[in-house]
Parts: structure tokens; C-alpha cells; sequence
């Protein structure tokens, strides 16, 4: 196994560059299905944070708030930025979860699962656990199921196609 | 931020090694071994161990106390003494007066000033409570993954620190490139292709 603080810096454009191709394929759901059944939906939720080195200084662009103004995101794209984070909102069925993936470690932020009600005695503490967990795993499934099929993408000949059409949503 | 709470932050570890002793044992002698003791000496400014998930300020890990379903629950406790630095820079001042109307020569030396600074930060700390920090812990140890539910930095080295000392075995953030690479269950061939990618360009 390679040096594992070597790596990390090697490899650190894997994460924000799936976040790329995450926020692409929620605005192409027509041409990039990003599941096989119509009962899950991925959306842009409201807090994109993008990043450039610009002469060894880096600039910071966060676009917070309901509608984030998407086109500040895209001109800053243009100008060569990477996803460093991006808040989603994934439906299943019901139930609704919302969270910012960070692409340096692919770890959550401000994530809100489904309501489970309130604790009324201790003894529905665990109950409660129990059914947390289930509802954080779930997301974390998502996030390890995308980010696989991201990856098989990424190490294929797909990948130069899914290239250009990014460039042409990025320049559109 | 606890893992009950209506907004959470997780950071994502693995367990590098496998246990092959008596698992229960090992999380048990681990967490009593390391479990939070209150600030002993009045003058110091932090302490950090773990603590019982249901009783933050009481631990307890007899039985099977810290399991949940088929996971270990609890609890990492970071008090932590805080002082202004105006208020330090006050009373600093103050001592460095007292010791100069008591001095013929007109100033202090650099060992004087350090020691004035170390005597009121004692006095200081001994005055201030330690504020508590929880953050939970969630332990699949059959599937070797850790969740600690915060992204402060200072928390997590204190994490990955203490669970080092107290279990034996190291954690390793999860990021990108370890979960493509051992996580995913790539073939040998995928994983190959993984190791000679480089970032893609999409500004052409």
C-alpha cells in the first residue's frame, strides 16, 4: 500500500471531482441517471463551496441560500475552480436527507435525517439509536454506491466522453 | 454534537488491524483504562477520555453497557479551560507592576517575565471552570469502521490519539483515494487503473 499521507495529496482531486460530476449529473437527470429506480432523487441543495489557487493563493467561493446562485458557481468553474463541498438533498420514497459532502474526506456536515420523533423515557433511547444509525447509514450507502460508480467511470474509456460533455454543461 | 441531535457532523474512520482477542474485553479494559477523570490538578487547563454515551458525566462500562444492537456506543469528554488573553494580558500586567516597584533595577529580566506569565496563568486557571465538549462515538467493529460524530480537528487528533493508547490500533481517516483503493472491492486490475490517474482539466 502506497504512503497513506502521500496519497492523500496525490489523489486529492478524486473527491472534489466527484463532487463535480455529482452536481452535473443532478443537473443532466435526463441523459445521467444516477439510480435505477424512480423512487430516489439526488437535487443541489442550498451551499456549494468552490476553491482556485490563484498565483499559490487560494480563493474561496461559497454560495449559500435557498436558489444558490448557480451561475456565480459556474463563471467561477470557467475559471478553473474545484468542489470542495456541495450540500445535497436526497429523497427515497418519503423520507428526506440533507447534508454538505466535503470532497477532501468525503465526510458529512449539517446532515439532517428523516424526523424520528422525540425521546419521551430512557428507555426509547436505544430504539432511537437504533433507528439513527439505520437512517445515517443509509446515506452513507448512497455516498459509497455513487462514489463507486463514479470511480468505475473515471478508470474507464466512458470517462473522456463524460469529460467533454462536462466542459460543454461548464462553458453552456 | 451528539449522534441524537437534529444535525450532525460525521468524520469517517477505519480500524486498521484485526482483534482476534475477546473483543467485549478489549473495549471494556480500553475504555475503564482511559475513561474521563475530572481536571486533578486545579492549574491545568484540559483533560480528555471517554465516557458513557447515556451518562456523559458519570461513565460506566460494566456489562455490555456501551453496546448498541451490534455496535459499540460511547463517548469521547474533552474539558477544556479557557482564558481570554485580555484577561491574562490584565493581570500580567498587574504582577509586572508589583514586581517592578518591588525591583531597584527599573526592569525585568526575560526569565522574571516568564515566570510572572506561568504564576498568573496558574492563579487564572485555578479560578476558571472547565467547559465539558461531548462528542459520540459509534464503533462497527465487524466492519472495522469508526464514526465520530464531529469534524473539529482538535477533537479528532484527541480521538485518534486516545483510541491508539487505549485499544492498540490505529485509525485511519477515510478519504477519497483509501476508499477507492480498499474499500470499494475493486479488482486488482480497477485498482491498478485507480493508481495512475491524475486530475482531469476541464477548463480547455
Amino acid at each position: 500500500m502506497q504512503d497513506l499521507s502521500l496519497s492523500y495529496h496525490r489523489y486529492s482531486f478524486l473527491g472534489c471531482e466527484f463532487l463535480l460530476w455529482l452536481w452535473f449529473c443532478t443537473s443532466k437527470p435526463d441523459s445521467y441517471k444516477l439510480f435505477d429506480n424512480n423512487n430516489e432523487l439526488l437535487e443541489i441543495g442550498n451551499k456549494i463551496v468552490l476553491e482556485r489557487n490563484i498565483n499559490n493563493s487560494l480563493e474561496k467561493v461559497t454560495i449559500k441560500g435557498e436558489e444558490a446562485g448557480l451561475e456565480e458557481a459556474m463563471i467561477s468553474l470557467k475559471k478553473g475552480s474545484i468542489v470542495k463541498e456541495l450540500n445535497l438533498l436526497y429523497k427515497r420514497e418519503d423520507k428526506e436527507w440533507s447534508f454538505t459532502l466535503t470532497g477532501e474526506s468525503l465526510g458529512f456536515s449539517n446532515l439532517k435525517t428523516p424526523d424520528i420523533g422525540f425521546i419521551e423515557s430512557k428507555k426509547d433511547v436505544d430504539g432511537f439509536v437504533i433507528e439513527k444509525l439505520y437512517l445515517y447509514n443509509s446515506i452513507y450507502s448512497l455516498i459509497d454506491d455513487l462514489y463507486k460508480k463514479y470511480i468505475l467511470l473515471r478508470i474507464s474509456e466512458n470517462w473522456k466522453i463524460i469529460t467533454s460533455d462536462i466542459k460543454a454543461w461548464i462553458n453552456s | 454534537m451528539g449522534l441524537l441531535s437534529s444535525s450532525v457532523s460525521i468524520i469517517r474512520y477505519h480500524v486498521e488491524g484485526k482483534i482476534n482477542d475477546s473483543v467485549l474485553d478489549l473495549v471494556r479494559e480500553g475504555l475503564n483504562k482511559n475513561s474521563f477523570q475530572e481536571i486533578e490538578e486545579e492549574s491545568s487547563d484540559r483533560a480528555a477520555g471517554w465516557t458513557s454515551f447515556n451518562n456523559h458525566f458519570n461513565p460506566d462500562f460494566n456489562g455490555s453497557s456501551f453496546i448498541i444492537d451490534d455496535v459499540f456506543v460511547f463517548s469521547l469528554r474533552i474539558d477544556k479551560k479557557t482564558l481570554s488573553s485580555k484577561i491574562v494580558r490584565k493581570f500580567y500586567y498587574i504582577e509586572m507592576t508589583k514586581h517592578l516597584e518591588k525591583s531597584d533595577r527599573g526592569y525585568l529580566t526575560a526569565n522574571e517575565k516568564k515566570q510572572i506569565k506561568e504564576h498568573v496563568l496558574n492563579v487564572l486557571y485555578l479560578r476558571v471552570p472547565a467547559t465539558p465538549n461531548i462528542y459520540d462515538i459509534v464503533w462497527n467493529f465487524e466492519k472495522s469502521v469508526l464514526w465520530f460524530f464531529s469534524n473539529n480537528k482538535s477533537a479528532n487528533e484527541e480521538l485518534e490519539i486516545l483510541f491508539q493508547k487505549s485499544f492498540k490500533y490505529r485509525l485511519i481517516k477515510i478519504f477519497p483515494f483509501f476508499e477507492a483503493n480498499l474499500l470499494l472491492g475493486l479488482k486488482e486490475s480497477e485498482r491498478d487503473n485507480l493508481s495512475g490517474l491524475s486530475p482531469t482539466i476541464f477548463t480547455e
